[in-house]
């Protein structure tokens, strides 16, 4: 009987295709039929027009090719990247972009990880800031104006919703300004956690700690060559400032006067965070942390380093 | 034999195409290979990494893949049936669309007009463009098997059914989106449903279209060439069934970690395991088949083409699912290991049964022998070392990349940048390119021997006429 089979063609294309179409079933077509695979975060916001011409042109230019956008929930993964990609973080990604391949890094908490001016330097000359790295430059994005017409389109093909006024105010932007855009609102929607300052520089809340390795000579060396790698692409080579604030100078960190060793290694450690109030000053943002990436010695090496400079 | 003439030239037509586009492909890959370690072979904003990527796995799919599909199925079809193709005008216009897409295919690409979905990245247009193909593939296959005149049907037949239906299930509901515009569109699922969408597709165009066409070649050519019978019938049987069955749960392997749920992707992972059995069913069959007789390794110069393609083949639905286990994924997903794997399959077991099956079908088209068996030996010898060192240098060095990634300082931070991590794979990518560079002189003595063997044919032809 079941010999048979294999001599009637359109009972066995029957057949193969009943049993292709169990998986595909079970697998693909069922779970969407379910909650658990349409969720969103509460406040996951839809593109805005920018935000979606630069989400186009990441997609034109094959950025997901190299960069991923999933951080998975391994602990060196969080350390490096941040916290763990969640469902409801994608609702409005149509296709999602997790890519397949770390050429780069992961980009899923690149969203206010850096000011504005790191991604213009860093996109139209990667090399300028990394010498090492081997990504494109792609510094013609900064001459390609925004078809705002385009962009409207394809809002109206999401439902996305839109005011008039963004939409005129596309054609004065670059498509360098729309990448830029959609990078700092890549996996806005879970927020940062902002870790207590003074424990993680080993103090207590409301006094000051001094820094364990000031002006031990292997400490400066070993905090030049740290600051070589992790700081001179933002902060320059000497120190004097580019896209990040002057270390040397005596606006430093916007008040006057020293600053006591451990704000300085809370800053390297934690990063700042727009509006965030510490020891009485508003932090403007744009310092990454790198608790993550540095070891406490490490990053008292640097402050040992950046007080030689100034002999202070 | 007057009959069959007009389907060969469809056939020999897509062979030619297939080539000519794999040629195409190989180029764009290494030239990409070069990007990677030196960023200055950029060119923005078409010849980037982040659009010529696309353009090599497209083209080589669609192109050297589908192509070779298209025409030696055509082959193994009109023979099996033992009459021509019932519809030989239809599967000559699907030869022409089939170059005009593939090309349009290309330059869209190279326009970056995507749909950012591994494998599916042409937009719409092209889309439905391909859909015309595969109904025009599906009708000249099914309406010459229904019109046949040998009533049993031979395992490569069931493999090239199964090709049809699946690859048309997948093709249509993965590549469902929003048309924006001409040639801009959106996926219609969004987020992580989109996601288990794009890789039930990925991994079975895997399946579809670099397994069960090439075992339909393999299951065919072997006994052709070699004259000896496929070792077991049962066998294959219950190695087809439980191949097409099980391959369509697999497709989370690909999104271990990630916020799909978790039992969809324990599941992929289940499944993906047991595929082992159905693949190893097909190399089982197909080592006891040249078992019987292992002369034939010295007398017939394509069989070894054959038997070494079926143990990349084996070696690759093994490694697979070691890949999908959550302990190994967690360390070399994201790496230059998963492109040795990938490498690996359609270097070693799509290529090297592609090109055999092509020696053996260039020849009887032309009524002719192949022009010299010692250029088919060279150009085996330099594929077989050309992958063996492409994959072995990007399994290294996705080891090594996982592992930097992962080193931590005694205190639990991390010891190194990213970059740090970056500038280690730099020697090994330019071993790669080395390979590459090896795998491709193989292949222009592989196309010589095709064009020299068409050339003779074309001789004899005209002193016989």
């Amino acid at each position: 009987m079941a010999g048979d089979l294999y001599r009637k063609p359109i009972m066995f294309a029957v057949v193969a295709t009943v049993v292709i179409l169990i998986g595909t079933v079970a697998t693909m077509f069922y779970p969407m039929l379910t909650a658990e695979m349409h969720p969103k975060l509460e406040n996951l916001k839809p593109f805005t027009a920018l935000q979606l011409a630069g989400r186009d042109i990441y997609q034109r230019e094959g950025c997901v090719n190299c960069h991923t956008q999933t951080v998975r929930p391994l602990k060196t993964e969080v350390l490096r990247y941040g916290e763990y990609s969640k469902a409801g973080e994608f609702a409005y990604d149509r296709p999602f972009l997790w890519g397949s391949k770390r050429t780069g890094p992961d980009l899923a908490r690149v969203g206010g990880k850096y000011p504005d001016a790191w991604h213009y330097r860093h996109m139209e000359n990667p090399q300028s800031m990394f010498a090492q790295s081997n990504m494109p430059a792609y510094a013609f994005l900064k001459e390609a104006k925004l078809d705002a017409a385009e962009t409207e389109a394809h809002m109206k093909a999401l439902s996305f919703p839109y005011q008039k006024e963004e939409i005129d105010a596309l054609g004065a932007k670059t498509e360098m300004d729309a990448v830029v855009a959609y990078l700092q609102v890549i996996g806005t929607a879970v927020k940062k956690a902002v870790a207590p300052a003074e424990a993680q520089a080993g103090g207590i809340k409301g006094s000051h700690i001094p820094n364990p390795l000031a002006g031990k000579a292997e400490a400066i060396a070993r905090g030049k060559e740290l600051y070589s790698r992790d700081c001179a692409s933002c902060h320059g080579a000497d120190a004097k400032g580019s896209i990040g604030p002057s270390l040397v100078d005596d606006e430093f960190l916007y008040i006057k006067g020293d600053l006591p060793d451990d704000d300085y290694f809370e800053v390297v450690n934690n990063g700042t965070t727009e509006g965030f109030i510490e020891d009485g000053r508003a932090e403007k943002g744009g310092m990454p942390p790198f608790k993550d990436s540095l070891q406490k010695d490490d990053i008292w090496s640097i402050v040992s380093y950046l007080r030689s400079l100034k002999g202070r | 034999m007057s009959d069959y003439q007009y389907d060969n030239q469809t056939v020999k037509g897509f062979i030619v195409s297939s080539i000519f586009w794999g040629v195409v492909g190989i180029l764009v890959g290494l030239l990409i290979s070069v990007q990677m370690w030196k960023p200055e072979m950029n060119f923005p904003p078409l010849f980037t990494f982040g659009r010529l990527r696309t353009v090599h796995t497209n083209i080589l799919a669609f192109g050297l893949g589908v192509g070779a599909i298209f025409g030696l199925s055509y082959y193994i079809l009109m023979r099996l049936v033992k009459r021509p193709l019932l519809f030989p005008k239809l599967a000559r216009v699907q030869l022409y669309l089939f170059n005009v897409g593939i090309l349009l295919g290309g330059v869209t690409l190279l326009l970056g007009m995507t749909q950012s979905l591994e494998y599916a990245e042409f937009e719409w247009p092209i889309d439905i463009a391909i859909v015309i193909l595969w109904v025009m593939f599906a009708v000249n296959v099914f309406g010459t098997i229904i019109k046949r005149r040998e009533e049993q049907m031979y395992i490569s037949l069931w493999y090239i059914i199964a090709t049809v239906i699946a690859v048309a299930v997948l093709y249509i509901v993965n590549n469902l989106s929003i048309p924006a515009s001409l040639t801009k569109s959106y996926h219609l699922f969004a987020g992580v449903n989109s996601a288990n969408v794009e890789w039930w597709y990925g991994h079975n165009a895997v399946g579809f279209v670099f397994t069960t066409p090439i075992l339909a070649m393999f299951y065919y050519f072997l006994p052709k060439s070699t004259g000896i019978p496929i070792f077991s019938h049962r066998l294959s049987i219950i190695a087809f069934w439980s191949l097409v069955f099980a391959y369509l749960w697999t497709g989370a392997h690909h999104l271990i970690y990630t916020p799909l749920p978790d039992w969809i992707q324990t599941l992929g992972i289940v499944f993906t395991l047991f595929l082992i059995a159905p693949s190893w069913g097909s190399v089982i069959n197909g080592y006891y088949t040249v078992g019987s007789d292992w002369s034939k390794m010295q007398t017939n110069y394509l069989t070894k083409f054959f038997l070494m393609g079926i143990t990349f083949y084996g070696l690759q639905t093994v490694q697979g699912p070691t890949q999908g286990l959550r302990v190994v994924s967690q360390l070399i997903h994201y790496t230059d290991w998963v492109p040795g794997h990938v490498h690996m399959g359609t270097m070693g077991w799509v290529t090297m049964t592609t090109a055999a099956s092509i020696y053996y079908v260039i020849p009887k088209i032309y009524n002719t022998e192949i022009y010299s068996e010692k250029v088919a030996n060279i150009h085996f010898w330099f594929v077989l070392i050309g992958q063996l060192l492409f994959s072995i240098t990007m399994w290294i060095t996705g080891i090594q990349q996982g592992a930097l990634w992962k080193a931590v300082n005694p205190d639990g931070s991390l010891k190194y940048t990213f970059l740090e991590t970056l500038t280690r794979n730099y020697p090994f990518w330019q071993m790669r390119t080395v390979a590459g560079l090896i795998f491709t002189v193989g292949m222009l003595f592989f196309i010589y021997n095709v064009y020299m063997t068409m050339r003779k044919g074309k001789a004899l032809a005209s002193t016989t006429a």
